[in-house]
């Protein structure tokens, strides 16, 4: 006899058990210490802050080894975590141009003041295996020189924008609007979208990026610059009446500089995409810049044709929590609805069965016989 | 390196009070509008987006320490989603939890309304998925937003039209559209069309979240709802030709169970609380049972 | 009939920055009448159609219509829904490429059974009768009535949107080169279609074209915009066949002889 299934919180309770023994693994083997994770996988603790909207490196590295590795299930557990936390409020724009440098290139420029500093980059690195990484043979240590403590490291843009040729910064709203406290509606400003792309899957972005340098709405993008560094966090403490600094973050921001012809009242002037990005991340800053910057089209009356133009889509879809989230649902029962379409079709199928024996059948009129 | 703070000690169901007041605002907007989508910054929740977060943050605004909760999925409490969320209630406001829908002050559900008749002091919260039931047929918010907003709602109606031409039934038979108080077209959420007649002035409260989407709306207690048809396509909703194979229930919704692979199969009811309570009160399969209370199941 | 006009447009005028889209454009329009727009390309007249029809904004002067219960409102006051039930029953607009006025993966019954749908009308047996009359009047065969546009010639697909159109039997049509992208000897059919329509339900009619026989065959009046402005009106048959402004003369003396 038929059975009804019972047992769901027995289930999920052995689920979880099997989980964490998986997770530890062989215990034999040493468990993962934070610090490792910090250590030396930096950039993926750099993408779980980024997409996780918080920096916390060892909470990432936390949830890294919680999620066993799959960085979205840890941007997730990060961002579930950041929505207790309460808010204080903003701090004062970062100022990059202060920022302490450890990378810093340009495309525009062949040398500029403070020059063409590589930094800790793969990029020249040839793509080979290295079997050093199945040993653990010791690396030597870095040479060290001091910091000249007047290095100057003017930005990019700044350099442009003093003769003019680049689109100005902008004043920016007072506060900008919070976009996980306010909901969003269609269409949004600059900031809110700056907020959501800061935030957006980095392959999501790169492949949009990607898609607007083959021809899916070109904007003609050099790097102006790239850097990587420390910048200072400061608030505004009115009781104080003056800011304190409140720490030190790693950033990654991408200027990137397209063209634009002036439309008759503007002269022409370069313009900006721009990307800003905890940690050293320097493909979703680069993306990120690129996206922006295709968003920006009605700015520069630029007609929206491709995919990275359209806001609602590229802003819907960015989120990997929330893609993720529905994407995965499916897996959930649905048997009720499946069930409701499989007696439609049935239906379907068995008049579709009726007309075909019975062609003689009264001949078609227009009123067609009451659904059900 | 910071060290991590320590982690924090939840409010009552989790969310912070002024996220409750928030989504509070928004409830209130949502049944004085009856039908409106309103607009609320959805909270990134513990479990996935997709998974109920709308449903979720509802009920944590509303429900308070003497509430009673039941939690049900497909119509069902023990299926794992509505098992995951009754037991995160459980752990964050420590409320009663009840599969009993008579007892029950809140019940949330996904895609099924509970066949014993509500009340006026319960209220339902629909998880919702998608929210906007033009949707499919406009994918742009800024034009589904003019739409509701002018009442232009001629694409839903071609959409039926041409679900006549071309199969001869209205082929939607799960987020079957309805028209709220005369005004806002509305998604009921993918409950199957069979239930779309229990919302029409239901003495109970009836709340929809949706949390990824970030949209709340609501059908006030006794409002008119109509299913969208046409005249001489009138609605109508599902027949199944059995009754519940285990307590013999007729008009309710049945789930469709495989028994063996060579097509053996059988009709047993959706909403299990319903059946169980048949079954306590002594019907079968075919009518009232010889002996009282064969219980099914365990 | 009333002896106002259905439309008055006054000093119209659309720029952009310094450029002129079209300028100081003034002419009435009474029921049943046919006028014509004609002009080159790169004219402003269908800057011109745009902004009399509500779907360009203005920059300067007055569009006022009467409408059906007798009182003249300025457009520009009508509020968004007024305007957007407007254009679903009053008016109709035929544009060029019919595929930018139909709903391409809706059935032919679907795309003129759409605007009676959008006021209220909720019987799908007179749904379905009224958009088979329809496709009747302009020469689809009815059997074609639950195909989809995409798998239409161009002409046809031209034909199903002028029914889309006049289901409502709206009082104004606005063309915007109705057989501009067709073949010539299609083109015949349809303006013949046009034509005895036209006539049949009393419609006005402002139609932009640059092809003066379309203008010829259709039109009662006729305006000739070059570079914005309006270098010429009158009747049709004067203008044509007696044109005083010097461009109009240009453009006359170039239609082949038939």
């Amino acid at each position: 006899m038929y059975v009804a299934v019972k047992g769901g919180e027995v289930a999920i309770r052995n689920a979880h058990r099997l989980l964490d023994d998986r997770r530890r693994g062989d215990r034999t083997v040493p468990a993962l210490t934070l610090e490792q994770i910090t250590g030396q996988l930096a950039l993926s603790v750099d993408r779980v802050m980024a997409e996780g909207s918080l920096y916390d490196p060892e909470l990432a590295a936390m949830a890294i080894r919680q999620a066993r590795g799959d960085l979205i299930e840890a941007i997730f557990l990060l961002r579930a975590y950041r929505t207790t936390l309460p808010r204080l409020g903003p701090s004062r724009p970062l100022d990059t141009g202060r920022m302490r440098i450890e990378r810093r290139i340009s495309a525009t420029y062949k040398d500029l003041p403070g020059g063409q500093l590589l930094g800790p980059t793969f990029d020249y690195t040839h793509r080979l295996i290295d079997p050093a990484m199945a040993g653990a043979e010791p690396i030597e240590a870095p040479e060290r020189r001091p910091c000249h403590p007047d290095s100057n490291w003017p930005r990019v843009t700044d350099l442009l924008g003093d003769e003019d040729l680049i689109e100005p910064d902008g004043e920016g709203a007072e506060e900008p609007g919070d976009l996980t406290r306010d909901p969003v509606s269609f269409p949004t400003d600059r900031a809110v979208r700056l907020q959501a792309l800061a935030r957006g899957d980095e392959g999501f972005l790169l492949a949009l990026g990607y898609s607007t340098q083959r021809g899916y709405g070109r904007t003609h993008p050099f790097v102006g610059e790239i850097r990587i560094g420390f910048v200072v966090v400061e608030v505004d403490i009115p009781e104080l009446g003056f800011s304190i600094c409140i720490g030190e973050i790693r950033v990654t921001e991408c200027q990137m500089v397209s063209q634009f012809t002036g439309n008759g009242s503007e002269s022409p002037r370069f313009t900006r995409g721009y990307g800003l990005v905890f940690g050293q991340s320097e493909r979703k800053a680069m993306a990120m810049s690129l996206v922006e910057r295709a968003l920006r089209a009605e700015e520069f009356d630029e007609e929206r044709l491709a995919p990275a133009q359209d806001e609602e889509f590229v802003l819907e879809h960015c989120d990997n929590v929330a893609a993720t989230g529905f994407v995965e649902h499916l897996k959930l029962p649905h048997y009720v609805d499946f069930q409701a379409e499989l007696e439609l079709l049935r239906r379907l199928r068995r008049e579709q069965e009726e007309r075909s024996r019975a062609p003689q059948a009264a001949g078609a009129d227009e009123t067609r016989e009451v659904a059900e | 390196m910071t060290k991590a703070s320590p982690l924090p000690d939840y409010n009552f169901a989790y969310l912070d009070e002024g996220t409750k007041r928030m989504i509070r605002r928004a409830v209130l907007k949502a049944i004085a509008i009856p039908g409106y989508q309103v607009p609320f910054a959805s909270r990134e929740m513990p479990m996935p987006y997709g998974w109920g977060t709308g449903g979720v943050q509802v009920t944590a605004s509303i429900i308070g320490p003497t509430d009673v909760l039941k939690v049900i999925d497909q119509g069902a409490d023990d299926t794992i989603n509505a098992v995951s969320i009754r037991s995160f209630f459980q752990k964050t406001a420590a409320v009663q939890t009840t599969t009993h829908t008579n007892e029950a002050s809140i019940i949330q559900t996904r895609h099924r309304i509970p066949e014993t008749p509500l009340r006026a002091d319960q209220i339902l919260v629909y998880q919702v998925p998608i929210p906007e039931p033009l949707r499919f047929l406009e994918p742009r918010e800024t034009e589904t937003r003019t739409m509701h907003a002018l009442e232009e709602y001629g694409l839903m109606h071609v959409k039926l039209y041409e679900d006549i031409a071309r199969h001869d039934h209205i082929a939607t038979t799960y987020a079957y559209p309805v028209k709220v108080a005369g005004r806002y077209v509305m998604d009921p959420s993918p409950i199957p069309k069979f239930d779309n007649p229990k919302m029409d002035r239901s003495p109970a409260l009836q709340l929809f979240g949706a949390g990824r989407e970030k949209r709340i709306y609501a059908l006030p207690p006794f409002i008119e709802v109509k299913s969208l048809d046409f005249e001489d396509h009138p609605f109508s909703i599902q027949r199944f030709d059995k009754p519940c194979a285990l307590c013999g229930a007729e008009g309710v919704y049945l789930d469709e169970v495989i028994t063996d692979d060579r097509g053996g199969r059988m009709f047993v009811c959706s909403d299990t609380d319903h059946c169980q309570s048949r079954l306590t009160q002594g019907q079968g399969p075919t009518g009232p049972l010889a002996s009282s209370g064969e219980e099914a199941g365990r | 009939m009333s002896r106002q006009p259905i439309l008055t447009v006054g000093n119209l005028e659309k720029r952009y920055g310094a450029r002129i889209g079209c300028t100081e454009v003034s002419f009435d329009l009474w029921p049943g009448e046919v006028l014509a727009i004609v002009g080159e390309s790169g004219s402003g007249k269908t800057t011109l159609l745009n902004c009399i029809s509500g779907r360009l904004a203005r920059s300067a002067g007055s569009v006022r219509y009467r409408m059906r219960d007798g009182v003249i409102r300025e457009l520009a006051d009508l509020g968004e829904a007024e305007l957007r039930f407007l254009m679903r029953t009053d008016w109709g607009f035929v544009h060029q490429n019919p595929a930018d006025g139909l709903r391409m993966r809706v059935s032919a019954g679907g795309n003129v059974g759409e605007r009676l749908m959008a006021v209220g009308e909720r019987h799908y047996g007179c749904i379905r009768r009224t958009a088979s009359d329809w496709l009747g009047r302009v020469e689809i065969a009815g059997d074609r009535i639950d195909d989809q546009p995409i798998a239409f010639s161009g002409g046809m697909r031209q034909r199903l949107q002028i029914a889309r159109n006049l289901v409502t039997r709206p009082r104004l049509l606005f063309m915007d080169e109705p057989t501009g992208g067709l073949d010539v000897s299609v083109q015949a059919r349809v303006l013949d279609l046009l034509r005895g329509l036209v006539s049949d339900l009393g419609l006005a009619v402002v139609i932009v074209t640059h092809d003066l026989a379309v203008a010829r065959l259709l039109s009662q009046r006729l305006l000739v915009m070059k570079e914005g402005r309006v270098v010429e009106s009158g009747l049709t048959d004067r203008v044509l066949d007696d044109p005083h402004h010097p461009y109009s003369q240009l453009l006359v003396a170039s239609i082949p002889e038939a």
